[in-house]
């Protein structure tokens, strides 16, 4: 593409390459032009996706079909329990779980003969009927894309594709027409707030950078996506990487800052290489580097690399971290918008909170702050997961309850099983209970159910998981990625973690839980920096709505869900065992006695709870709790 | 590393790579993960090697290196089976087939077989939760995993 020389080149550009996106803009019955979007994310590829696009384009070209019909792949279409996807414009046809096997009848029954695939449609859960349409899928009905906007919808390696769908319009307006505090006063105006997990309002980080007077400055975009079960960012990244440029340099302009970095994880490698690809075509077209669209104005990005610390998602952390040191948090004040990178004010922004910035810059702070809710607006993407029916990445308004994403949105529990709760925040967060289900999502009401918004991980657990397992689960990995340097955090949840073990070995009296309550609140008071001070949330939280289970196995000894292996004891029912001796014959400690064709019996004494017999019994004789 | 003629080569493309740098001061980090893609681990020579060429303190260097989880200084098999253990995967029983191939292979999480073919290890999170659990081998991914697709897993891998 050559150089874009002024914001008129790159409006002339995008009027130029609108049509390119006119077959999946426009809804039709059916036209003799299509095309063949197919899932690029890292869920879809793991899923063999590369291999089922150069299938469906060697047989587009089999059948002649070559000038008619163009395959390509895209951004994740967030409905990731069932991809790969394969998405038909313009008629809005949704394939799911599409193997590169299928390819063949898929273009032979769809293109050539005009019939949809009915195989491979998605079938909806709650009415068990085959859904032709995108639009008519629960999944998407209560679904609002800002930030995913161009996820499956462009190809995320085209610049031309992003142009066309208004890119970079957003950093040519404002470069061109508007003052940095205009900008900034947009920003603000549109209420929009970190949506790394803080809620801390963008805008005013920005006037915050933009006040100290220094000749250097930075923009840094948090990457760092170490929430276990959140994967918006990564998406986002890799789909529409071109998004994410543009608001950097938006925010650069903004604070008067000339160079920026995105502190990625190492472990999203498909994410880093679009990302790579983007900045080189932007770099090509004068949308990045010198002298931007023709202007005064020069900015240009620079990719750092995480190694795995969870603690680097802090933004003092994190700062730490590219300035090549170990990625040790500091206290602030000082604020990294007066004192960051290399001691220079610095704006760090999280991905999700930049993708929405073009949005807010073409379509008004007006439009933006009339979604949502009162304190919170916008759109929030969340990553469902767990035991949900439809695992995958949505976005929805703030404002909305529980209940419309995990029965409406979600399609309900996996495998029929009873609801439990659902954890949002991470490890930082609590637990969501049955009762909480209808409270309206915001910043301000998952704290004051004890929980967090955090990145907007959410994962659903149901009646076969234990509530002190799952605590348990968060505080090894608090304590593992603790960084060491302040004794609460680095001591204390070493110990809640002990706690937690005695209780799930059943060796744990009432007053253990009375000190554990204490110690964890003695924690989130003094630890130095935000992992520390939200590590014993999980523990509160559980602890606060199912102290029932924690009481059962301190003074019961028993896990109700059959998780906790110590205090599950295995019996067998008399009436049901029928002596074949299997049991007895795949223990390891040799604790079943029982001759051929009687009733078999287990040493609970000697019993070391291994669960082999329990899988080996032909007829469920015996019962574990 | 046994090999001398092989690991000198090593060391000169590392050093080409550091000498291609423009500013060595904050490029710790990415030296670590580069002298890691070269060697697959990162030795006590490594990191002497790298102190000396940016400058830096051993010390800070060794701090660097145990700071961060995706550096190793033990080397690993040549197949790294790693057990996604984020919440997704862990609510999906992430943990039975961390079992299944603990005993399989005879190791535990974090060490290496004997012949240096086969390392377990556990990793946070790959990001692919839809496919909860998610086993990956080197590159390549497994998901929705079940305990009883284990050793078929691991004969794909067998040299």
């Amino acid at each position: 593409m050559n150089r874009i020389d002024s914001f008129k080149t790159l409006m002339d550009k995008q009027s130029e390459l609108m049509p390119i996106l006119n077959l999946r803009k426009e809804s039709m019955e059916s036209s003799e032009y299509k095309e063949l979007l197919i899932c690029g994310g890292t869920g879809c590829v793991s899923s063999q996706s590369n291999l089922l696009l150069e299938n469906l384009n060697s047989e587009i070209e089999k059948h002649g079909l070559s000038d008619k019909v163009k395959a390509s792949i895209t951004g994740c279409f967030g409905f990731c329990e069932k991809g790969p996807i394969v998405k038909v414009f313009p008629e809005d046809v949704f394939y799911v779980e599409v193997t590169p096997d299928d390819a063949a009848e898929l273009v032979k029954s769809h293109l050539v003969d005009g019939h949809k695939l009915e195989r491979l449609l998605y079938e909806e859960p709650t009415i068990k009927e085959k859904v032709n349409t995108q639009h008519e899928m629960e999944f998407y009905k209560k679904q609002e894309r800002i930030a995913l906007r161009n996820c499956g919808l462009i190809n995320p390696e085209l610049i031309e594709e992003y142009i066309a769908n208004r890119g970079y319009e957003a950093l040519g307006r404002c470069i061109s027409e508007m003052t940095p505090e205009e900008v900034i006063e947009e920003v603000k105006l549109s209420g929009l707030r970190g949506r790394g997990g803080g809620g801390f309002p963008t805008g005013l980080k920005w006037e915050f950078t933009r006040r100290p007077k220094s000749e250097v400055k930075y923009v840094v975009c948090n990457a760092d996506e170490g929430d276990p079960g959140a994967f918006m960012d990564r998406s986002i990244l890799e789909g529409d990487p071109h998004s994410i440029i543009e608001a950097m340099a938006i925010n650069g302009y903004a604070v008067g800052a000339q160079k920026g970095f995105v502190y990625i994880r190492a472990e999203y490698p498909l994410a880093i290489s679009r990302l790579r690809t983007a900045l080189n075509q932007a770099r090509e077209s004068g949308l990045l580097g010198n002298n931007i669209m023709g202007t005064d104005f020069s900015f240009d990005i620079e990719i750092k690399y995480g190694a795995g610390a969870f603690v680097c998602g802090e933004e003092t952390a994190l700062i730490h971290s590219i300035e090549g040191s170990r990625g040790e948090p500091t206290t602030k004040p000082p604020f990294p918008a007066e004192s960051g990178l290399w001691e220079k004010p610095t704006s760090v922004n999280n991905v999700e909170t930049f993708a929405n910035v073009p949005s807010i810059i073409l379509k008004g702070a007006s439009w933006f702050n009339k979604i949502g809710s009162e304190t919170s607006k916008g759109t929030k993407v969340f990553a469902l997961a767990g035991k949900i029916n439809n695992v995958g990445l949505v976005e929805v308004p703030m404002g909305i309850t529980l209940r419309e994403i995990i029965y409406e949105i979600g399609g309900g529990i996996k495998d029929g099983k009873a609801f439990k709760a659902v954890q949002t925040g991470g490890p930082s967060g609590g637990c969501i209970t049955a009762d909480q289900l209808d409270v309206a999502i915001d910043y301000e009401s998952l704290s004051s159910i004890g929980s967090m918004m955090g990145s907007g991980g959410m994962i659903v657990i149901d009646e076969d998981n234990c509530i002190v397992d799952i605590a348990k689960f968060y505080l090894e990995f608090t304590v593992e990625e603790s960084c060491g340097k302040c004794t609460p955090c680095r001591v204390g949840n070493k110990r809640l973690y002990e706690m937690l073990t005695k209780i799930t070995e059943g060796k744990a009296t009432i007053e253990d839980l009375d000190a554990m309550k204490n110690l964890a609140e003695t924690i989130k008071m003094t630890s130095l920096c935000g992992l520390g001070q939200t590590a014993p949330n999980p523990v509160l939280s559980t602890m606060n709505f199912f102290y029932d289970e924690y009481l059962a196995h301190v003074q019961d000894k028993t896990c109700p869900s059959g998780v906790c292996q110590s205090l599950l004891k295995y019996t067998v029912v008399p009436e049901k065992c029928i002596g074949c001796t299997k049991c007895a014959r795949v223990c390891p400690v040799s604790c079943i006695s029982g001759k051929v064709k009687e009733v078999h019996y287990i040493d609970q004494k000697a019993c070391i709870k291994c669960g082999a017999c329990f899988d080996a019994c032909p007829v469920n004789a015996i019962t574990k709790g | 590393m046994q090999d001398t003629a092989l690991s000198k080569e090593l060391y000169q493309e590392l050093e080409s790579y550091i000498d291609s740098l423009e500013s060595k001061e904050t490029a710790l980090i990415e030296v670590l993960h580069r002298a890691q893609n070269i060697f697959g681990y990162i030795p006590k020579d490594v990191q002497l090697f790298i102190g000396e060429k940016l400058n830096v303190p051993a010390s800070k260097i060794y701090g660097v290196v145990s700071f961060y989880s995706y550096f190793t200084t033990e080397p690993k098999g040549k197949y790294v089976f790693s057990v996604c253990t984020g919440t997704a995967c862990f609510v999906r029983k992430a943990d039975a087939i961390v079992k299944e191939l603990e005993k399989t292979l005879n190791i535990k999480t974090g060490e290496t077989t004997e012949n240096k073919l086969y390392t377990i290890e556990c990793l946070r999170c790959v990001g692919a939760c839809g496919l909860a659990p998610v086993v990956m081998v080197n590159d390549e991914v497994y998901g929705k995993v079940k305990v009883e697709d284990i050793p078929k897993i691991i004969s794909k891998y067998s040299e």
